[in-house]
């Protein structure tokens, strides 16, 4: 175990990926120059630029361009820089990437992996904060992965270059300096299977991402006895986990930095409800942001944000209902 | 067979490969209109002199993009017309086994990665297919067919750019049929149209007549032996005329029809078989070829109503592996 920063995590492990894989390679803005988080320092002098590859500002053709690629034998990691940016290239992404197995009635495969930095950061404002995992996990084809620690950063990147599905890395901007311990020898992290990040008999709490630190601080600070599940992969997601906990605690609380209204919350909710009926909880509540856009001021943007006192609070309500 | 060069041999062999696409697309049109084939066909009769003349020159480790108006680069790349014509009809054995359709067709064994339902969709995949194929060290170039309509997107103007920057391997083939969906695309498109915006972002053009599939084949030879040699690369557009409407069942009343029997007197296939005649071909061999093609395609409908449709089970194949349908 090595501590270092959620960047560094997914930096060596993407280094670690490409001196195994000859076909892995990467492409999107600015990466010769590291990438905007330092996620891909140094990779160039290493790999040169046939690997890490510094393209145009063109979403729609790094997103194609990748699906090219992997259709002809290749691994490409496509970035996106910021999730917000995807929105250029919905088109290669939702109607091409997650599609072509299956149109092509198997002929061809997209493995790759597309990363699109998530959430807020540093007052980034309305057009770079979205958190659009809800829009992605509702897409046939596509694998969603949210890591929310420095060693999840780096197991579910090796896990999504070597899968053989068009993998979505949801990487949390805010957590790019966040430090952790991560395994020198990284190995896969599967889809589908949650980190137990807390145990406790009171209440079931689900989240991701940006938001997995702010849960766990806030369930050693709550005094609620929390059973905290950091999903990690939004598609397949570890229902089963879930379930299991929230048939035990009858009580459960989702918390995810993206709006509520028809946020992947609901989904869990509604499964947890088909899983454990219609009477078998006793309290549930989403904690998400309003329906409104991120705004810019410090003041305006923390007034959104979830924080651990916020966390807290929630699972004070949902454990006393 | 007549006694023959081995040049008049390849033009004998793009007559019956015109032939076949025309003969396909016919039939494509009957079964759409008799309801025998579900869902829409969009035919590229009177466009065979593209793809053949650009095709003939391509080998078989070669990619190809194509468009919703793809059956002709499929057939034109060697891909199982038979597999085809069932998965117009959606049955089983289709090439896609009955899950992607007329505007999904795919043969990956030929190099045919995929017809596309998305104008403009296949450049930017058709540049990352090139960058692939230069990573592997493979010998393969990429022909990336789209019509007049998708110059118009983004992804046209990326991609033109992306594929210059890195001097891709790529043969784009504009097949300018006039048309973009049922609008005159000059009536849409500002500007010097699709060979100035490509030479803009440093792609060099050359316009050719679409339908003379020799002037096609001609000028294909040439920009793909370039690109072969490492030149970057090359925008081939072709101007040509979609004889039908933008679907099998589209009648066209926005065009005047003088207009469309016009293009029927510019009509490759005759063309070729003129130039066939002359150089001492046989009137009967070119009257077989056309038999052939008529009666294959024929018998591919036949047999296409004849299988069996697919498993509904395979509807929840493939889609993925990790959170596949349960």
């Amino acid at each position: 175990m090595t501590r270092m920063t959620f960047a560094e995590a997914a930096r060596r492990a993407l280094a670690a990926e490409m001196r195994r894989d000859p076909l892995v390679w990467a492409l999107g803005e600015d990466l010769v120059q590291g990438g905007i988080f330092g996620q891909y320092r140094g990779l160039a002098d290493e790999f040169g630029t046939e690997r890490i590859v510094s393209t145009p500002i063109s979403e729609s053709t790094i997103m194609g361009a990748g699906l090219g690629a992997a259709l002809c034998g290749t691994r490409p990691v496509i970035e996106m820089r910021i999730a917000d940016f995807t929105l250029c290239a919905m088109d290669e992404l939702v109607s091409q990437i997650a599609k072509v197995r299956y149109m092509f009635g198997g002929q061809g495969r997209a493995s790759l992996v597309v990363r699109m930095p998530q959430g807020m950061w540093r007052n980034s404002a309305a057009q770079h904060s979205q958190c659009l995992e809800a829009w992605l996990t509702h897409i046939p084809g596509l694998v969603v992965a949210a890591p929310g620690t420095p060693a999840d950063a780096a197991g579910l990147l090796v896990a999504a270059i070597r899968s053989d599905d068009p993998v979505v890395l949801m990487e949390p901007k805010n957590l790019w300096t966040a430090e952790g311990d991560v395994p020198d020898d990284v190995a896969p992290i599967p889809f589908g299977v949650a980190r137990h990040a807390a145990s406790g008999d009171a209440l079931t709490v689900v989240t991701w991402s940006a938001t997995v630190p702010v849960v766990e601080q806030a369930a050693r600070e709550s005094g609620v006895a929390c059973d905290v599940f950091d999903l990690r992969s939004l598609w397949p997601w570890d229902e089963a986990a879930v379930i299991a906990s929230a048939r035990r605690t009858g009580r459960l609380l989702v918390v995810h930095e993206a709006v509520t209204v028809s946020g992947f919350g609901a989904e869990v909710v509604a499964r947890v409800v088909e899983g454990v009926g219609p009477g078998g909880l006793r309290g549930v509540e989403r904690l998400g942001a309003p329906r409104a856009p991120v705004p810019f001021s410090p003041a305006l943007e923390d007034a959104m944000r979830i924080s651990p006192a916020r966390v807290a609070a929630a699972m004070k309500r949902v454990a006393t209902t | 067979m007549s006694g023959t060069s081995n040049e008049t041999a390849r033009r004998i062999a793009m007559l019956r490969d015109m032939a076949r696409i025309r003969a396909f697309e016919r039939e494509a049109v009957a079964a759409m209109r008799s309801g025998e084939a579900p869902g829409v066909v969009h035919p590229s009769i009177g466009q065979e002199g593209v793809a053949v003349g650009v095709c003939a020159n391509l080998r078989r480790a070669d990619r190809i993009t194509s468009t919703h108006r793809g059956h002709g680069h499929a057939i034109a790349k060697g891909a199982d017309a038979r597999a085809m014509m069932l998965e117009l009809h959606g049955r089983a054995g289709g090439s896609c086994g009955g899950k992607g359709g007329s505007m999904h067709i795919a043969d990956f064994a030929v190099g045919m990665l995929g017809a596309n339902g998305v104008v403009g969709a296949g450049i930017p995949i058709a540049c990352g297919a090139a960058q692939a194929i230069r990573l592997t060290k493979e010998d393969a170039i990429v022909a990336c067919f789209f019509g007049d309509g998708a110059v118009n997107r983004g992804p046209f103007l990326e991609g033109m750019n992306w594929a210059a920057l890195y001097r891709l391997p790529v043969l784009f083939v504009c097949e300018d049929n006039g048309f973009a969906a049922f609008t005159r695309n000059s009536a849409v498109t500002a500007g010097g149209g699709p060979a100035v915006r490509a030479e803009a972002c440093g792609v060099p053009a050359t316009v050719v007549d679409g339908e003379d599939v020799l002037a096609v084949d001609a000028v294909a030879a040439d920009l793909i032996g370039r690109i072969r040699a490492g030149a970057g690369p090359q925008f081939l557009h072709a101007k040509c005329y979609r004889w039908e409407g933008h679907t099998g069942t589209d009648a066209a009343a926005y065009r005047p029809a003088e207009e469309a029997q016009a293009a029927r007197g510019r009509d490759a296939i005759r063309r070729l078989a003129a130039v066939l005649e002359a150089e001492g071909v046989a009137g009967a061999e070119i009257i077989g070829i056309e038999a052939q093609a008529a009666a294959e395609m024929a018998s591919h409908r036949a047999a296409a109503l004849a299988a069996p449709w697919p498993d509904p089970g395979a509807a929840y194949t493939d889609v993925q592996d990790a959170g596949a349908p349960a």
